[in-house]
């Protein structure tokens, strides 16, 4: 039992402080992006693919946390390991 | 959609059952080089093939006058991966190799990504209904990057490119000297310091390349699962509107930006790959 909440609370932590993460950085590089796109508008589309793919690599830590996550949630795997624990 | 199988199975083993590729043996250990996905093995030569045979259709009739749609959009890919080549790579001999590389890469990966916007029980059923026939285990996983045997394949090929170009641009010894001295320079109480470090980069960026992809794979497929299962626990116990309402408005939204995802992420594989070719293509 004492697994099952552990291993729920961990999921929303994992999901929580990684979308906090993400978020923060999406928004100081949407925020940066923007304003230099305001400063020189002709370097715009140059800017924006590296916006994308920095959007991408920011995104993608918190992503994999969020599967890990899930997977916890749904298929929790500690159960396993307790079943096979020698009483 | 889901859980056609699902009397009597329960959510966990319902998601396990779905990420369970259809092996050649039993996987004993964590890295296992005897076990064969073949699922993954066949979608990625199959999209693969398909990749090919789409751009070489392009290619085939491919007029200088007025292009149709289809050309025009071969033409548009074809021109965004050259110019992010030409700005990376500075070498107009070697972007005659690499250019089409980060192209097919791009196709490639984004075809293998776009399996996850099928119905996540579409081919895994008709699995079901004819494995019995050939006798074999009715697994199935349909999204070859979701497997990390693939992903970590792809980014171990983009490695193998690196070492080639950084022969062949610095001469076997330049390379060699350039392992000892690189990032802090040329003294030889630095030369254990400055190998350890090129090594650690090496293998950073090619781990890291592959988990980033599989990561995001996985993750979106996992997530299709679960809003899969919304479906099949409405199918299942016929009640709660909300659970078919839910079903069908999340199954939107995610397919919809998740469009956005398995794009970014061919185009992030290939901007990486481009950047660490050119990246061997610098000298210290």
């Amino acid at each position: 039992m004492e697994v099952i909440s552990f291993v729920a609370l961990a999921a929303g932590l994992m999901i929580g402080l990684g979308a906090v993460g993400a978020c923060i950085g999406i928004g100081i590089m949407g925020g940066k992006y923007l304003e230099s796109a305001g400063r020189q508008p002709e370097l715009m589309g140059e800017l924006q693919t590296k916006m994308f793919l920095l959007a991408g690599l920011i995104d993608a830590a918190f992503i994999i946390g969020t599967g890990i996550a899930l997977w916890f949630a749904t298929a929790n795997p500690f159960l396993g390991q307790i079943a096979n624990l020698p009483k | 959609m889901a859980a056609q199988e699902g009397q009597g199975q329960t959510a966990g083993e319902y998601i396990v059952h779905h990420l369970h590729h259809l092996q050649t043996g039993t996987q004993k250990a964590v890295v296992d080089f005897s076990v064969v996905n073949m699922d993954s093995v066949f979608y990625s030569i199959a999209l693969g093939a398909l990749g090919c045979w789409i751009l070489w259709l392009a290619a085939r009739k491919a007029t200088s006058g007025v292009p149709g749609r289809f050309q025009a959009a071969v033409e548009f890919l074809i021109e965004m991966v050259d110019s992010q080549a030409k700005g990376i790579v500075h070498n107009a001999h070697s972007r005659k190799m690499v250019a089409p590389l980060a192209l097919t890469v791009f196709v490639w990966i984004f075809l293998m990504n776009a399996m996850d916007l099928l119905p996540v029980d579409l081919l895994p059923v008709v699995w079901h209904s004819t494995s019995p026939a050939f006798g074999v285990p009715n697994y199935m996983r349909v999204v070859p990057t979701a497997d990390l045997s693939i992903t970590m394949g792809l980014s171990l090929g983009v490695l193998l490119v690196c070492l080639y170009y950084n022969v062949k641009i610095k001469g076997l010894g330049g390379w060699i000297h350039e392992l000892f001295t690189a990032p802090f320079g040329d003294k030889w109480f630095l030369y254990p310091v400055n190998f350890l470090m090129q090594m650690v980069e090496f293998i950073a960026k090619t781990v890291s390349h592959g988990m980033r992809l599989f990561g995001n794979m996985y993750a979106g497929e996992l997530i299709f699962m679960l809003i899969a299962m919304m479906g099949g626990a409405w199918a299942l116990s016929g009640t709660g509107i909300l659970l078919a309402i839910g079903h069908v408005v999340a199954g939107t939204v995610w397919a919809i930006f998740h469009i956005l995802i398995i794009t970014l992420q061919a185009f992030i594989f290939m901007m990486l790959a481009l950047i660490y070719v050119g990246q061997a293509h610098d000298a210290h």
